[in-house]
């Protein structure tokens, strides 16, 4: 009896495993994907309300960032945020995000998600803005007159936007056999 | 009889006891000889320490923040094929956060049906799996592409640590929240200060991802992750998002920093490749090693590690000649798919120089290269993935060195 329970039983139980959800969790709240690090796409999608000019976002990286980053942005305790455009290619390449990140969005994300380094979080939507510009501008990406915003960011054209390649390992040594 | 034939066994094993500890310590406490009372240890605890006699430590790369670097495995002193959860190597990008568990949420949102927010206990309720894994950092052995690396193994190899990790299938989780048509990527996003995010290919989260709670037995630490991560098996750590809040379902990838400023491999022609997941087949040896001194000439046991991202090692050999000659080790069994592999090969130190280094081949048959073909193909500015053969010199004197 008990045994033939268990093999009725088992198969029920298996079906039950592949069919049904477990339903568990909540639905999440806007509030709290608001609250999410708001991601923002290199088409811009997800960039807020606001807008910032490059006289502005001088006075923020003054303010905010220089002590880290140097009053010119060459770089200090953090990294430099200027120059080395043309270098890639070199023995010496130098990366920034004026040579290297190939969108302005992810300079919006970064700086948004993570800057200032020691009190991330601290900006608003138009602070952001504006020190994106500034930094955009330092590297002769913008002119010193452009406004930045959720319209005009996701067009600006970084230097090395199409600098980036798809993974084509393995590319060194004995290639493993395609998989099946 | 059998009593006094127990009591010359006994002295035997004390005498041995006895000059074991005060070979290792003058003062040391030995274990009771004949006619010496005994001294009762240190009480039960309930959390275990180490000995106190035990110093092997992670090594941290200065860095001007402290809050963001790297600090390595000791690989030459580690024994087995697991990673103490407590010398896991670390790479941080903005301090350890502390995340009350209670509080923690995972939020699943983006182009899914039903978005969704789960509690720890949540998780926990879903059926679980665990996985040997070896997480290996997409810089680890950076030092290797420039001319002289650096003169040790936890330097030069030790961003790579090995734990049995166990957590919940992401495809199962992902089920719950009816994925869009159109999704292709998820953004995931951690809890700590910087909200460090990578996009991972929608492919690979519904194949083989753990959203990871326990670590070797216990709950993840909070330098891995506490109380959640992404656990990819074969996939650059970076990948591997720790202290996981956010799983955003999208239609492209985001170009997050860490994916393009960094992690991303820089190739002669100035072109950068990106997404650069998968860790290939690598192999070190651990001993004899960088700054380590044989204590003569005679029979050792050489050994080390070999580990691939595309699956189990099959075969790792060892040459003592600089390349010219190999020979086969000994791999320890159970030889697990994506995770750290021992082998072990007896071999005779002559008094005279030796370059010694070791070759991992994995099972899609892909074989460990050497630096210069790495060089040849990537140049020297690539910075990270650096998998290539690392040669030790052992030298007459038996002083172990960087090549
Ligand atoms: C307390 C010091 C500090 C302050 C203040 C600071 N930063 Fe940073 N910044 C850093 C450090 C350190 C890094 C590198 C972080 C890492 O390695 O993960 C960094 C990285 C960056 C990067 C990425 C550079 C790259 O090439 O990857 C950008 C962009 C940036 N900071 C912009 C800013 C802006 C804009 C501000 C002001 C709003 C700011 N930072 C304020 C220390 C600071």
């Amino acid at each position: 009896m008990f045994s033939l329970s268990v093999i009725v039983l088992l198969p029920a139980v298996a079906l039950a495993a592949q069919q049904e959800k477990y339903s568990v969790g909540r639905p999440a709240t806007v509030e709290q994907i608001r609250g999410l690090g708001a991601a923002i796409a290199p088409d811009g999608g997800g960039l807020p309300e606001g807008s910032g000019t490059v006289a502005a976002g001088r006075e923020v990286f003054a303010a905010r960032c220089a002590k880290c980053h140097g009053e010119k942005a060459a770089g200090d305790i953090g990294p430099a945020l200027v120059g080395g455009q043309g270098t890639l290619a070199t023995v010496k390449p130098f990366k920034t995000v004026g040579s290297f990140w190939p969108h302005a969005t992810t300079v919006w994300d970064y700086v948004n998600r993570a800057m200032p380094f020691n009190e991330p979080g601290l900006l608003k939507p138009p602070e952001v803005y504006a020190v994106v510009a500034y930094i955009l501008s330092l590297n002769g990406i913008i002119g010193k007159d452009q406004i930045m915003d959720a319209k005009t960011l996701p067009k600006v054209i970084m230097p090395n936007r199409d600098g980036f390649v798809a993974d084509p390992r393995p590319d060194v040594g004995v290639k493993p056999a395609k998989k099946k | 009889m059998s009593v006094s034939g127990r009591s010359s066994r006994r002295r035997m094993l004390g005498f041995g006891a006895a000059l074991g500890g005060g070979l290792l310590s003058g003062n040391a406490v030995s274990s009771a000889a004949d006619g010496v009372p005994g001294q009762l240890g240190i009480p039960l605890g309930p959390y275990g320490e180490r000995s106190p006699f035990e110093k092997v430590a992670r090594w941290r790369r200065d860095t001007k923040t402290p809050e963001t670097g790297s600090s390595s495995t000791p690989l030459q002193d580690s024994v087995g094929t697991i990673t103490p959860s407590s010398l896991h190597y670390e790479r941080h990008h903005a301090g350890i956060p502390t995340l009350d568990p209670a509080m923690h949420r995972l939020v699943i949102h983006g182009m899914v049906d039903r978005p969704l927010s789960l509690t720890m206990a949540e998780i926990r309720r879903l059926p679980s799996v665990s996985r040997t894994l070896v997480l290996e950092c997409g810089g680890n052995s950076g030092s290797e592409w420039a001319p002289k690396g650096a003169p040790d193994v936890q330097r030069s190899f030790g961003l790579v640590s090995c734990s049995e990790w166990t957590g919940v299938p992401l495809a199962l989780v992902l089920k719950e929240v009816g994925i869009q048509a159109g999704a292709s990527w998820v953004i995931a996003e951690g809890a700590d200060a910087c909200r460090m995010a990578r996009s991972i290919p929608l492919a690979k989260a519904l194949d083989n991802i753990l959203l990871a709670y326990g670590q070797n037995g216990e709950a993840i630490r909070p330098a891995q992750g506490y109380p959640l991560r992404l656990v990819i098996p074969g996939w650059e750590g970076n990948a591997n998002v720790k202290w996981l809040h956010s799983l955003k379902l999208t239609g492209q990838p985001y170009m997050t920093r860490d994916e393009t400023s960094k992690y991303s491999d820089l190739m002669p022609d100035g072109k950068a490749r990106i997404f650069t997941f998968q860790m290939e087949a690598k192999s070190v040896i651990t001993f004899p090693s960088g700054g380590q001194t044989l204590a003569g000439t005679g029979l050792y046991e050489l050994t080390g590690l070999a580990w691939s991202g595309r699956g189990r090692i099959e075969r790792v050999e060892i040459t003592s000649d600089g390349g010219r000659s190999w020979v086969d080790a000994e791999l320890q069994e159970p030889r697990l798919p994506i995770a750290l592999t021992r082998f072990r090969l007896p071999w005779r130190f002559e008094g005279k120089e030796a370059l010694i280094a070791s070759r991992a081949t994995d099972e899609s048959g892909y074989v460990q290269p050497t630096r210069e073909a790495l060089i040849a193909v990537r140049g020297t500015n690539s910075g990270y993935h650096f998998n290539g053969i690392k040669l030790w010199k052992v030298q007459a004197d038996g002083t172990v060195t960087n090549v």
